[in-house]
C-alpha cells in the first residue's frame, strides 16, 4: 500500500467520525515524521541500485558488452554499469569469495559447472523471472541444465555459446593434416616448442581424454590421460593465461597450434591471420551465462538482463564478441553473421556439441587441479 | 603532566599513525592467514574452520613444495648476484660522477615511473619470434629463421634483474657516496695503486650496501609471480606461483595460507641473519 492511499483512508475515517480531529492530526504527524526519517535513507537505498557491477572476460568480450549492452542500457535507464574483467573463472570465484556481500554483482561464467560451483559456496541468488520476459527467446536446453541445479530456479540467464576447439596457423599445419590429427595435433612432436595450452585444468584433462581416447565426461584411465598432459607439457612454448595472451602467441607465430576459445579465433580470422580451427570429435563445448551473484540489487539486475537478452543487443553483443548467442534460432532471426560463426547450431537443439558434465567435472576439481598443477610444473 | 612524561609520550604520538597503518594492515591480516592455515577446505571449496595440521603436514614434508622453493631460492640467488655484478659498477660511476649525478640518478628512476607489469612484457616485444632482435638479425642475414628466446629460465632471470636492478644501484650508490673519497688517494700516496686501493679500502666499505641491495634483491625477487607467468616456459614457476595456484586455481586458501607463511619464514629468517650480522640501519638508508 502506497502513503497516498494510506492518507486517503486516514482522511476517510476522520470524516466518518471514526476518529476524532486530535487523534487524525496526530497520526498525521506521525505518518509525517516516518515519511521525514524514512525517505532519505529510502532515497540512499535507491541511490544504490543505480550502479551494477558487471565482470565478464575483458578484450573483445568486453568492447561488444560495452557497446552493444551497457551504454544504451545507461541510456535508457540511467543505471551505471561498472565493469571489471577476470582472466579465469576460478581467478573471479576467489575474489568473489573474499568480498563483501553486494560487492560483485554480475558475472559473464563459463560453463555449468562454474554455476554448480557457485551454488555449491551459497554464492547464489533466485532470479525473479517475471521480470525477464526475453527469457522466452533463449534455447530452452540452455535453461533446463541450470534449472536442474537450483531445483528448478535460475540464479542466471544463458547468453552464449562456443566451443574450445584447435586453432592453427595455416602457414605450417594444413587444414587436412588438423583434421586428420585432431586433438592429437597437440601432442605431435614435430611441432615442439611450437604448441600452446592454456593453464586450465579442466581443458587440459579433457584434451587428455581426447588424446587417449576417451569419453571426456567419463575417462576411466587417468593414468593414461596424465601422460597426455605431460607429452603437451613437454612439447609446449607456454601455458598462456588469457585470451588476449593466446591470441597474441598465435598472431605473432610463437606458436602454430593450440587450444583456443572459438569466437576469440574468429576475431583472429576477422583481422587477417590466416589461422584455421576445428573442433575434434567430442570437442569441449560450453556455454555461458550471466550470473547474478548474491546480495545483488535484484531488480536492477533483472532489469539488465531483459535487456541484454533483447535479440537486438543480444544479436549486436554476439556479433560483437564472435560466440553465437542463446537466443533459439527458431524464435528469433539471427541476421547473417550469426550463422557463420564456428560452433553456431541452426538447429537450436545443440545435440551437435558435448557439455561437461557439472557433477563428473566439480566431483574431481579439488584432487584434478592439484594434480594438474604438479604437472604443469614438470612433475 | 611533567615534561619528563611529554617527552616519553611524544615518540609514540608521532609514530602512532604508522603504528595504526602497520597494525591494521600486516599484523592483523597475518594473523588471519596463520589462522586461516590451519582451517580446512572442503570438496565444495568452503573452508572449514578449526585446528588442523593438514596443511602444514602437506607444506613441509611433500617434496614437490620442498624442491620449487629451493629452485626459487637459487633463482633469487643468480638474480641477486646478476645485480650485483651489473649494478656495482654503475653505482660507482654515478658516486663517482661529477655534475651529472643529478641527471644519472633520475634515469635510475625513470623505469620506477612504468608498470612492472609493462616493463616485464616489453621483453616479448623485444625478444620475441616477431621482436627486435630477432627483426635485426633476420635482417642482417645472421640467422635464417628466428631464433626462440623467450619463455624458458633465463628470460625470467632477465625480467628480474630488469626489474630489480636500480635497487641495487640505489643502495650500493648510498655506501658509496657515504665513503670520503680522498680516502682512496689516501691509499694510493702510500703506494697502492687504484685497483689495490678500490679492492682494500672502498670495496669493503660499501659492502654493507651492497648487502642491503643484494638482500632487497633476494627478498623481492623470492616473492614474485608476475615474471615467471609472463616471462617463463611450462616449468619455469616460482613458490609464490604455487600460494597463487593454491588461493586462486584451487580455491584451497588454507594450504595458500600456511604455503605464505613457509616462504615468509624463510625470507624473514634470512632477514634476520642479515640484520644479526650488519643491522637494518643500511637498509634503510638504501630505501631512504
Amino acid at each position: 500500500m502506497d502513503n497516498t492511499k494510506r492518507y486517503e483512508r486516514l482522511r476517510e475515517r476522520y470524516l466518518n467520525g471514526d476518529l476524532d480531529r486530535r487523534k487524525f492530526l496526530g497520526l498525521i504527524g506521525a505518518a509525517g515524521l516516518a515519511y521525514g526519517v524514512q525517505t532519505p535513507f529510502a532515497r540512499h537505498a535507491m541511490a544504490a541500485t543505480e550502479e551494477v557491477r558487471f565482470d565478464g572476460w575483458g578484450g573483445v568480450v568486453s568492447e561488444a558488452f560495452r557497446k552493444y549492452a551497457f551504454d544504451p542500457y545507461t541510456k535508457k535507464t540511467g543505471i551505471k554499469v561498472v565493469d571489471g574483467t577476470f582472466g579465469g573463472g576460478d581467478e573471479y570465484l576467489s575474489r568473489v569469495k573474499a568480498s563483501q556481500e553486494g560487492e560483485y554483482n554480475i558475472a559473464h561464467l563459463s560453463g555449468v559447472f562454474d554455476y554448480a560451483r557457485y551454488v555449491n559456496l551459497g554464492l547464489n541468488s533466485t532470479l525473479n523471472e517475471d521480470n525477464i520476459p526475453n527469457l522466452k527467446y533463449v534455447i530452452p536446453k540452455l535453461t533446463d541444465v541450470f534449472r536442474s541445479v537450483t531445483d528448478g530456479k535460475l540464479s542466471c540467464v544463458p547468453y552464449d555459446y562456443g566451443t574450445t576447439g584447435i586453432a592453427y596457423n595455416r602457414k605450417y599445419i594444413s587444414d587436412d593434416e588438423a583434421k586428420e590429427k585432431g586433438a592429437k595435433l597437440l601432442i605431435d612432436a614435430a611441432y615442439k616448442g611450437k604448441i600452446g595450452a592454456w593453464s586450465d585444468w579442466r581443458t587440459r584433462v579433457w584434451y587428455g581424454s581426447l588424446q587417449t581416447g576417451q569419453d571426456p565426461n567419463d575417462a576411466t584411465d587417468m593414468d593414461a590421460v596424465w601422460q597426455a598432459v605431460r607429452t603437451n607439457r613437454d612439447l609446449l612454448l607456454k601455458y598462456w593465461q588469457s585470451g588476449a595472451e593466446l591470441m597474441s602467441l598465435l598472431a605473432e607465430e610463437e606458436i602454430y597450434v593450440t587450444e583456443g576459445w572459438s569466437g576469440r579465433i574468429y576475431a583472429l580470422q576477422e583481422q587477417g591471420h590466416d589461422i584455421g580451427y576445428i573442433d575434434p570429435p567430442n570437442g569441449f563445448g560450453w556455454q555461458e551465462c550471466l550470473f547474478v551473484i548474491k546480495g545483488s540489487p535484484m531488480e536492477a539486475c533483472e532489469e539488465l538482463l531483459n535487456f541484454m537478452l533483447a535479440p537486438e543487443t543480444s544479436i549486436a553483443v554476439a556479433e560483437g564478441q564472435n560466440y553465437p548467442p542463446a537466443l533459439d534460432p527458431k524464435k528469433v532471426d539471427l541476421g547473417k553473421k550469426i550463422p557463420t560463426l564456428p560452433a553456431f547450431d541452426p538447429t537450436g537443439t545443440l545435440d551437435g556439441l558435448t557439455f561437461a558434465n557439472p557433477e563428473y567435472w566439480n566431483s574431481h576439481e579439488q584432487a584434478w587441479s592439484k594434480m594438474f598443477g604438479r604437472i604443469q610444473k614438470g612433475y | 603532566m611533567s615534561v619528563e612524561a611529554r617527552e616519553k609520550r611524544q615518540p609514540w604520538i608521532l609514530l602512532s599513525p604508522a603504528l595504526t597503518a602497520v597494525g591494521l594492515l600486516l599484523f592483523i591480516p597475518l594473523v588471519f592467514i596463520v589462522v586461516y592455515s590451519f582451517w580446512l577446505r572442503t570438496a565444495t571449496g568452503a573452508d572449514q574452520a578449526g585446528f588442523y595440521l593438514d596443511n602444514w603436514n602437506e607444506a613441509l614434508t611433500d617434496p614437490f613444495y620442498r624442491d620449487i622453493l629451493l629452485g626459487t631460492l637459487r633463482i633469487a640467488a643468480i638474480t641477486t648476484i646478476a645485480c650485483a655484478v651489473m649494478g656495482y659498477p654503475a653505482a660507482y660511476f654515478i658516486a663517482r660522477s661529477r655534475g651529472n649525478k643529478a641527471l644519472l640518478l633520475l634515469l635510475l628512476m625513470l623505469p620506477f615511473w612504468i608498470s612492472y607489469i609493462i616493463r616485464t612484457m616489453s621483453w616479448i616485444n623485444i625478444l620475441g619470434v616477431s621482436g627486435a632482435v630477432n627483426w635485426v638479425l633476420l635482417n642482417l642475414g645472421i640467422v635464417s629463421e628466428p631464433v626462440q628466446m623467450l619463455y624458458n629460465e633465463p628470460t625470467v632471470i632477465l625480467g628480474l634483474v630488469h626489474f630489480l636492478l636500480p635497487f641495487m644501484v640505489l643502495n650500493v650508490y648510498v655506501a658509496l657516496e657515504g665513503i670520503d673519497v680522498s680516502l682512496e688517494d689516501a691509499a694510493c700516496s702510500l703506494g697502492s695503486t687504484r685497483w689495490q686501493a678500490f679492492r682494500e679500502v672502498t670495496l669493503p666499505l660499501s659492502l654493507p650496501g651492497l648487502a642491503a641491495g643484494g638482500l632487497l634483491c633476494f627478498v623481492l625477487s623470492a616473492g614474485t609471480y608476475i615474471t615467471p607467468l609472463v616471462l617463463g616456459g611450462p616449468t619455469d614457476a616460482m613458490f609464490a606461483n604455487l600460494v597463487f595456484e593454491a588461493i586462486i586455481t584451487q580455491l584451497n586458501w588454507p594450504l595458500g595460507s600456511a604455503l605464505s607463511l613457509m616462504l615468509l619464514a624463510v625470507l624473514g629468517a634470512l632477514v634476520l641473519i642479515y640484520n644479526h650480522y650488519l643491522g637494518m640501519g643500511q637498509l634503510m638508508k638504501g630505501l631512504g
